[in-house]
């Protein structure tokens, strides 16, 4: 696994030979939002303005954009309880998701989820939950139904290193593996289940060894590395979109914050040191990013600014009007267990 | 033309997978005729395997992926042919489909039927028998049929497919025999669809679900012949439940039998009474229950477990005492 797991590595620039400037521009750019709108959520949830839990994903942000660069609207994206950057990296609304935040009628789930919960269908979000493997199974079915509808449409199925813990996932690959499904399984392997670290939780710290186990190709890499993530993301996607069935991609990563909300100093983990945080934050998906395209000449400390003012003014601008917005009507409670 | 309740089921599967080409099953046993009788016989033959799906033994996957396929426009039935199984894939049915609609704000449904297969008796024990109709009657957003007749056998099965919410549809081995006679399909509303008087009486409401509709029919014939006049209601949809029509049977009749082929505590047949006693309807009530005990292996506890014609004539008798 080429020392993944050791925080001490991988701190220096990733490799962009070959990108294009544009292309990294956006993913700088989305890995910024994403950053800087989950920071803003972890600052109004500690300053009382967020009534609900939120599970930030500050730290690991390159895994979602390096796999959204290889999905198009009409492919079915499912996550979990940690999934602002999987919708976020799909194009959803800062808006839309501060105002699900905030339990708005304008939100993303029309005030009816919260933050974990998120539905953005327009753009191929098809739903997070937080049951950890709740949306797995459901991934297979939606890549089944695209296969069965003759589409080249592929699912994505977000998991964690602990859901790997439950027999849903192994039910559903071995299922996507014998129904040839197109379903790609993405484990965002950040070390940590809630508080347990995995070397307490399972005999190995990689999650790979499932993919063997289910028979399909698979790729571990550096979680922290978007052009990584895409390049790998993008081989695995081709096998799916051929219709060679299911594929396994384990990004290695880590979150900066405990499992939920904005404290770095309580719920973070059994085994968890200062040490290893300030390391990790060393391999930051997004500093290695900039410094990489500064080296190379396709950004600069100017720009740099010039982007960062542009997205506070977003952030700003969306929590301002998802404040504004109306709660949903009472009538909601009961319309809409069933369609109408 | 005739059917029985287990080919009426097979002609809405028929007619399902003719009708809509986004319909397609899967489930264990599919494939052989020994796990679900002659309900699906030939249907992976008729329409290919691609469409009716044996799977691996994984209930929840399989779950998971129906109520995963409907949000993505398909109509999937998953088929357990035996409910005790299905228990894997509560997840999938009360977390999942259950609660989609209302957590994502009415914007997606996931339109899976879920048929759950009772299949009891025959010294089967405590892990081949179990009727968990209430179990997800309570759970919102989840609409839950239960056919007595071959008609609703066949037409529920495709209001279920039809409708866009989960829906569970409940069968029972036991009335596999049962025959009728048919009328070509014509789509329900299963939204517009709840209990229904099948006999017309004036003295006891006999009030009851699936298989325990027979049982009332039965008893309700040996009790006109000792002068008892009693009306039958087969409540059909056990959720959302729309308690009117026993209401306004018990009304008239002043006396309310429910039965039920689940267990008492907690169970419809507890539901059916408060149903009535809140609208204040002045009635003498009494139920008939699967007793608190997982089901027997043995003969002779498996004939005094579950609720007969004679001990539904006997309560009823004493009931109107």
């Amino acid at each position: 696994m080429g020392g993944l797991a050791d925080p001490s590595r991988f701190h220096q620039p990733i490799d962009i030979a070959g990108q294009d400037p544009a292309v990294l521009q956006g993913q700088l750019r989305a890995i910024l939002a994403i950053r800087m709108a989950e920071q803003h959520l972890a600052d109004m949830r500690r300053n009382g303005l967020i009534g609900g839990p939120v599970h930030l994903g500050v730290g690991q942000e390159a895994v979602a954009v390096g796999v959204s660069a290889n999905l198009r609207a009409s492919d079915r994206v499912f996550g979990a309880h940690r999934s602002h950057s999987h919708v976020l990296a799909l194009g959803a609304s800062l808006h839309g998701l501060f105002a699900e935040v905030l339990g708005k009628d304008t939100g993303l789930s029309r005030g009816m989820g919260g933050s974990m919960h998120l539905w953005d269908g327009p753009r191929g979000f098809y739903g997070s939950v937080p049951i950890v493997s709740g949306t797995v199974p459901l991934a297979v079915g939606a890549g089944l139904a695209a296969k069965l509808s003759g589409t080249d449409d592929v699912a994505v199925s977000y998991l964690g290193d602990g859901a790997v813990e439950e027999g849903a996932v192994h039910e559903s690959m071995n299922l996507a593996r014998v129904l040839q499904a197109p379903v790609l399984f993405v484990v965002e392997n950040n070390f940590f289940a809630s508080h347990m670290h995995i070397r307490l939780r399972q005999p190995l710290e990689y999650t790979a060894r499932f993919a063997s186990a289910h028979d399909m190709p698979c790729e571990v890499v550096d979680g922290n590395d978007v052009v990584a993530v895409n390049k790998a993301a993008s081989r695995l996607v081709d096998h799916i979109r051929s219709g060679r069935g299911p594929a396994f991609l384990e990004a290695i990563t880590f979150r900066w914050y405990g499992h939920v909300d904005w404290r770095e100093d309580i719920d973070v983990g059994v085994n968890r040191s200062t040490e290893d945080l300030s390391n990790w934050r060393a391999r930051d998906p997004l500093s290695r990013l900039t410094v990489a395209m500064e080296a190379a000449g396709c950004w600069s400390a100017g720009q740099h600014a010039d982007l960062v003012e542009a997205i506070r003014k977003d952030v700003v601008d969306a929590w301002e009007k998802a404040m504004n917005d109306p709660y949903p009507q009472p009538a909601a409670l009961l319309d809409r267990v069933y369609a109408r | 033309m005739k059917y029985n309740y287990g080919t009426a089921i097979c002609a809405a599967f028929e007619y399902i997978l003719e009708t809509y080409p986004e319909a397609f099953i899967l489930g264990q046993g599919l494939w052989s005729p020994w796990y679900v009788g002659n309900s699906m016989t030939d249907l992976d033959k008729k329409f290919g395997t691609h469409r009716v799906i044996d799977t691996p033994v994984s209930e929840l996957a399989c779950t998971g992926a129906g109520v995963g396929a409907a949000l993505a426009g398909m109509k999937p039935i998953v088929v357990h042919p035996r409910m005790d199984f299905m228990l894997y894939a509560m997840d999938a049915i009360v977390n999942q489909a259950a609660k989609w609609s209302h957590m994502v704000g009415g914007q997606a449904h996931p339109g899976v039927t879920i048929r759950a297969i009772i299949n009891r008796g025959g010294e089967q024990g405590a892990q081949h028998s179990q009727a968990l109709h209430a179990w997800f009657a309570h759970v919102p957003g989840l609409r839950v049929v239960m056919p007595a007749t071959v008609a609703d056998a066949r037409d529920l099965l495709i209001a279920s497919v039809v409708s866009r919410d989960p829906v569970m549809y409940i069968d029972d081995r036991w009335l596999y025999d049962l025959e009728d006679d048919l009328a070509p399909v014509e789509e329900l509303d299963l939204a517009v669809q709840g209990p229904r008087c099948l006999r017309e009486g004036r003295d006891l409401s006999l009030v009851a679900a699936g298989y325990s509709v027979r049982l009332a029919l039965d008893a309700a014939d040996r009790l006109s012949d000792k002068g008892i006049s009693a009306e039958v209601i087969d409540l059909r949809v056990l959720n959302p439940f729309a308690p009117e029509a026993v209401v306004e049977s018990v009304r008239k009749t002043g006396h309310l039998l429910a039965i039920d082929g689940g267990w008492r505590t907690c169970g419809i047949a507890g539901e059916v009474m408060a149903s009535v006693a809140e609208r204040g309807v002045s009635a003498r009530m009494g139920r008939i229950a699967l007793p608190d005990a997982p089901a027997p292996s043995s003969r002779v506890l498996e004939k005094a477990y579950y609720p007969t014609v004679d001990t539904i004539v006997a309560t009823a008798s004493r009931l109107l005492s």
